[in-house]
């Protein structure tokens, strides 16, 4: 098998605060190879946004890895020196953020933003990058992007910002693209054309993409493989297929039930009770064992290791038929 | 962009008319200015005979507006202490006033926009928070303090530099500058940290605050996840996003700086407006003192609408809300 672009292992991210260091992040491990999609789904504060800040090395302060790694196409980058870490960052991996109105500098020009980011990463000419910069702007569907290139990020609208957003991730040819909820400031009649987007510039550059997002829709029509997490841990990944039409963990089957309809009424169809523990008050054993119908003894003493159950992997004592046979799964 | 321009025009016109009415009323309420002119013991007819040549018998809007046509052309009447023309005596004064008016301010903006962009950047730094130290007693020191302080220390101590005057200088056509003289020159630095201490400090604590704010936007989080350079990131997307607070705070202070000049004129013996002014006002010389209202008003207005259009220059935002007014 080929070499994944992005592999995570048993990643560790601790915010240490005044009450003691809180586990944001809590051995969550997964793979995104080539052209791959990976969704990453789990109510705020489930750690999606602080997982794709430790893979860019930009966790805020206080917080901080404190154990496993990060490979990208195989090298660690997860202790790389900050200098050649920010050479990393924008060239080899991209990054889309939520907010497309506040992700652009609004006093530059957005084409000064391409270029600059063009010649931060390549050796092109000021010429070669402009050049490069409207192509760009072509690529993600900003119309007549030679006159465009010269306008200010207020002179586009919220869908066209973010397409500006993801010709800058895309300025180096990344290998991989971190899209952290791209479409949830957008009007809904733009989501689908940026999810769109993304989707066919993953496919046509062989980019692994991470992305993050709250809306399942997006991600059974866009994922390959989705990731569901939940209190800074994994609590099932495995194809979409699978994960989506037939989840196992209890907390996936809630999340699942929450897939808007089509109609477009946006209200959860099932509620899953009660809402995620603080980092500060995670309960011992499986963090979701207060919240979950199935639970029994064994939940809320023994922390679940994530089993390879039907080919994917499942961290929950439901699917544990022998206490002793856990795998740790790649 | 012209209309937005003759918008503002209108209302500093409108400012510079009220200050007109204050300063006109000031003659007024003086006293009889033709008591001011002729001797305790003139006839009453003569009396008469100079309140009609002063044109002091018309109704008052007509003196008033006398009063104002008379003022556009520069002309503001004769000083009642140097019985010389008022104008005169102000453009003799002003060369020194501006120059000390702008060494202030370029000193507070180069050391506040420098520590405060340093202290932005290294929070916790020791240096940091000597600059925080200096910066509350910039704040909290009132100048005539400030100065006497400075005197004590670089003038009568060390003896490094002059306490008073301006020192030598050159006139070039009406103006007379102090900057092309080695005297000239160390005779500006202690008036000018006095008059500008104030200012930096706050240009500084702005700059500090706008930074660390600047520094969580999605922007700056955004363009470092581009890679971009950390000097690039501080330099070039942080701070320029802090500079309209600080072209707001550094053209309303320019304005204060030349109105409060007064204090630091007076403690420096400065030869400048200001020190006019506090003379005109222990010697009830009201002509000076309305022309003085009216001019620093003037400066206030012309600083204001600078302002306004060094915005639009900073910010492209405000140029295309000023093209299609809401
Ligand atoms: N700067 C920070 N300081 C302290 N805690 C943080 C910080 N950033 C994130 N966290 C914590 O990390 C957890 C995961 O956050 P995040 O990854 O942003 O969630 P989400 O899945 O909604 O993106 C949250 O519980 C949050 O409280
Ligand atoms: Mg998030």
């Amino acid at each position: 098998m080929a070499e994944p672009v992005l592999s995570v292992r048993d990643l560790r991210v601790e915010f240490v605060t005044r009450r003691g260091a809180l586990k944001a992040i809590d051995g969550v491990s997964f793979d995104i190879a080539r052209g791959e999609v990976l969704g990453v789904v789990g109510e705020s504060g489930a750690g999606k946004s602080v997982t794709g800040s430790a893979v860019t090395g930009l966790i805020d302060p206080p917080g901080r890895i404190t154990g496993g790694e990060i490979l990208l196409s195989g090298y660690r980058i997860d202790n790389l020196p900050p200098e050649q870490m920010r050479k990393v960052r924008g060239k080899r991996i991209g990054m889309i953020f939520q907010d497309p109105l506040t992700s652009l500098n609004p006093l530059y020009r957005v084409g000064d933003q391409l270029t600059e980011t063009i010649r931060t990463h390549t050796n092109l000419s000021a010429s070669g990058a402009r050049k490069r910069a409207i192509d760009l702007l072509a690529e993600v569907g900003i119309p007549a992007p030679d006159r465009r290139i010269d306008s200010y990020p207020h002179e586009f609208s919220g869908g066209m910002r973010q397409r500006v957003v993801i010709a800058l991730a895309l300025c180096a040819e990344p290998e991989l693209i971190i899209a952290d909820e791209p479409t949830t400031a957008l009007d809904v009649s733009v989501q689908a054309q940026i999810i769109a987007l993304l989707k066919r510039l993953g496919r046509d550059h062989g980019t692994a993409i991470m992305l993050v997002t709250h809306d399942m829709g997006v991600i059974a029509e866009t994922a390959d493989r989705v990731a569901v997490m939940y209190a800074g841990r994994i609590a099932e990944i495995g194809p979409v297929r699978q994960v989506v039409q037939n989840p196992l963990h209890p907390y996936a089957k809630g999340l699942m039930g929450a897939i808007p309809s089509l109609k477009g009424d946006t209200h959860r169809l099932t509620q899953i009770p009660g809402s995620m523990p603080r980092l500060s008050a995670i309960p011992p054993g499986c963090a979701f064992n207060p919240r979950c119908p199935f639970v029994f003894d064994r939940c809320r003493v023994e922390r679940p290791e994530p089993i390879a159950r039907d080919l994917h992997p499942v961290a929950c004592h439901l699917y544990d038929e022998a206490p002793a046979r856990t795998e740790s799964v790649a | 962009m012209l209309a937005f321009i003759v918008r503002r025009a209108f209302q500093a016109l409108g400012v510079l008319l009220t200050v007109g009415l204050i300063a006109f009323s000031m003659f007024r309420f003086a006293g009889d200015p033709v008591n001011q002119i002729v001797s305790i013991d003139t006839p009453a007819a003569e009396r008469e005979e100079v309140r009609r040549s002063l044109g002091l018998d018309d109704p008052v809007p007509i003196q008033f507006a006398r009063y104002l046509a008379r003022g556009a052309k520069g002309d503001f009447g004769v000083s009642y202490q140097f019985r010389q023309p008022v104008s005169d005596l102000l453009a003799e004064r002003m060369p020194a006033t501006l120059e000390l008016a702008f060494c202030a301010t370029v000193f507070a903006i180069v050391f506040g926009i420098l520590m405060g962009v340093f202290s932005g950047l290294n929070r916790e730094s020791f240096m940091a928070k000597v600059f925080q130290t200096i910066s509350l007693i910039g704040i909290s020191l009132p100048t005539f303090l400030i100065g006497i302080l400075l005197i004590y220390l670089f003038a009568v101590t060390l003896g490094w530099l002059p306490s008073y005057g301006r020192g030598d200088t050159i006139r070039i056509g009406w103006w007379s500058t102090g900057f092309l003289t080695k005297s000239g020159l160390t005779a500006l630095i202690l008036p000018s940290i006095t008059l500008g201490l104030f200012q930096m400090t706050l240009i500084m604590r702005i700059v500090r605050a706008e930074m660390l704010e600047v520094l969580r936007t999605d922007y700056i989080k955004f363009a470092r996840a581009r890679g971009l350079t950390t000097r690039a990131i501080n330099f070039g997307h942080a701070l320029k996003n802090t500079l309209v607070p600080v072209i707001t705070i550094v053209g309303l202070q320019l304005g204060s700086v030349i109105a409060f000049s007064i204090i630091t004129e007076t403690v420096f013996q400065w030869p400048g407006m200001g020190l006019l002014f506090v003379q005109a006002v222990q010697n009830v010389d009201i002509p000076i003192m309305a022309a003085y209202l009216m001019l620093v008003a003037l400066i206030f207005v012309v600083i204001n609408l600078a302002v306004d259009i060094l915005y639009t220059v900073v910010d492209p935002r405000l140029r295309s809300s000023i093209r299609q007014p809401a």
